[in-house]
């Protein structure tokens, strides 16, 4: 899977397990927060990014 | 002329699915599509050499397959290379185009392959070599023939080749100056025009298809999956030991993170043309989250972290180039029994 702020690109090339970034120039962070309310927003990321990774083509 | 021509195990006749595993071998002569080749191109065309390899040893072995004949091809001093055609053979297709691309690049001297359009070979080579178009029909072995010594025969005599459609090849994205007529905006309202009114129109620009990429079924048990890490930001350690480019990367490395619990600012640069650097620089973590992961391994949430991270620069790259850094990332997390990738991506 792929966590990504240029998701339009992700998606041309044909990735299908895609999580939106927070931001190019820090995917998984968040310079604006501190380290603690930073680092709840990587593990969030992280979690959408198992998800996608359990998720089964559902489609016909 | 003297000609070497690459064929697999099928094409030169020896047998099927169960030769598909034999070396590569070199006959003398011309074999099957070989002796049309040298019909078509007259009297001082040869086939001075056939190469036949079965398609897994071929790409289960390719670049052994590949250096090897190149050093066949390069003994006998030939002036043009050609191989296939593969129709929608994919393992041929691969092999084809990967010897191609290594002889042009190492002799410099001319190679034609041919190939069906969802040729995994196309995909991959379209850009660095001349693929004709075979379509999916071998019984079209004779007019596909014909396009490929064709354009063999203008590329041995340095002359120009036609168009991609007029010559029979993939699109290889050149650009071509040439004189016209009319300004682009001129050619651009005519091209609306015809757009609104229904009407058949040609646009100047093809962009870069990409076929579908069949979703793999979902991780059963992430408590039990090995995890790899992947980035495209440019994250490597100091002094950047694998020299990976910012930009147009040629390569990748592996690094190791087996003792970290989280990655430090102070251990790794950036070697990446296209972002601000400085918040990964500060703490890596923002781009490649082993913190977290690491929680998630200790919590048992998932199975484990694999010990190395992979990482190149994603920036201005041909595709060409990307889609071999790829392969290769696969190969490499197919070998290793990884269960699940995390890629992140600026």
């Amino acid at each position: 899977m792929q966590i990504t702020s240029a998701l339009p690109i992700a998606k041309m090339v044909g990735a299908n397990r895609l999580v939106l970034g927070n931001g190019i120039v820090h995917v998984v962070g968040d310079a604006n927060l501190s380290v603690e309310q930073e680092k709840e927003v990587r593990r969030q990321l992280v979690q959408k990014a198992l998800k996608a990774l359990q998720a089964d083509n559902t489609a016909a | 002329m003297r000609i070497v021509h690459y064929l697999n195990q099928f094409f030169a006749g020896v047998g099927g699915e169960e030769s598909a595993g034999m070396p590569l071998d070199s006959l003398k002569g011309a074999v099957g599509p070989g002796r049309l080749f040298e019909q078509l191109l007259g009297d001082d065309a040869k086939v001075l050499l056939t190469l036949v390899c079965g398609d897994n040893y071929a790409v289960e072995n390719q670049e052994e397959m590949v250096a090897a004949a190149v050093q066949r091809i390069r003994e006998v001093k030939a002036d043009l290379v050609i191989a296939g055609p593969c129709f929608q053979a994919g393992r041929y297709g691969m092999a084809a185009g990967a010897l191609c691309a290594a002889v042009q690049s190492q002799l410099s001297i001319p190679v034609v392959t041919a190939m069906s359009e969802e040729n995994p070979g196309t995909d991959l080579y379209r850009e660095m070599i001349y693929i004709v178009d075979s379509g999916t029909n071998a019984a079209k072995m004779r007019d596909v023939a014909v396009m490929m010594m064709n354009l063999a025969q203008k590329l041995v005599d340095k002359i120009p080749l036609g168009l991609p459609k007029e010559d029979g090849y993939f699109r290889r994205g050149f650009i071509r100056d040439r004189f016209v007529e009319q300004t682009a905006g001129q050619r651009l309202v005519d091209m609306v025009m015809a757009k609104v009114k229904g009407e058949p129109f040609e646009s100047e620009m093809v962009p870069t298809t990409f076929s579908p990429v069949r979703m793999p079924p979902g991780v059963k048990d992430l408590s039990q999956a090995k995890f790899l890490l992947i980035t495209d930001g440019g994250l490597v350690p100091k002094g950047n030991p694998d020299k990976i480019q910012g930009s147009a990367a040629t390569r990748w490395g592996s690094y190791n993170i087996e003792a970290c619990d989280n990655l430090k600012g102070e251990d790794y640069e950036i070697s990446h043309g296209g972002y601000d650097p400085q918040f990964v620089r500060q703490d890596p973590d923002r781009l490649v989250p082993l913190d977290v992961m690491r929680e998630l391994e200790r919590a048992g949430a998932i199975g484990e972290v694999y010990e190395e991270f992979l990482s190149t620069s994603g920036l201005a790259n041909p595709l060409s180039n990307t889609r071999r850094m790829g392969r290769e990332m696969a190969e490499k997390a197919k070998q290793l029994g990884i269960d699940a990738v995390i890629l992140t991506s600026t």
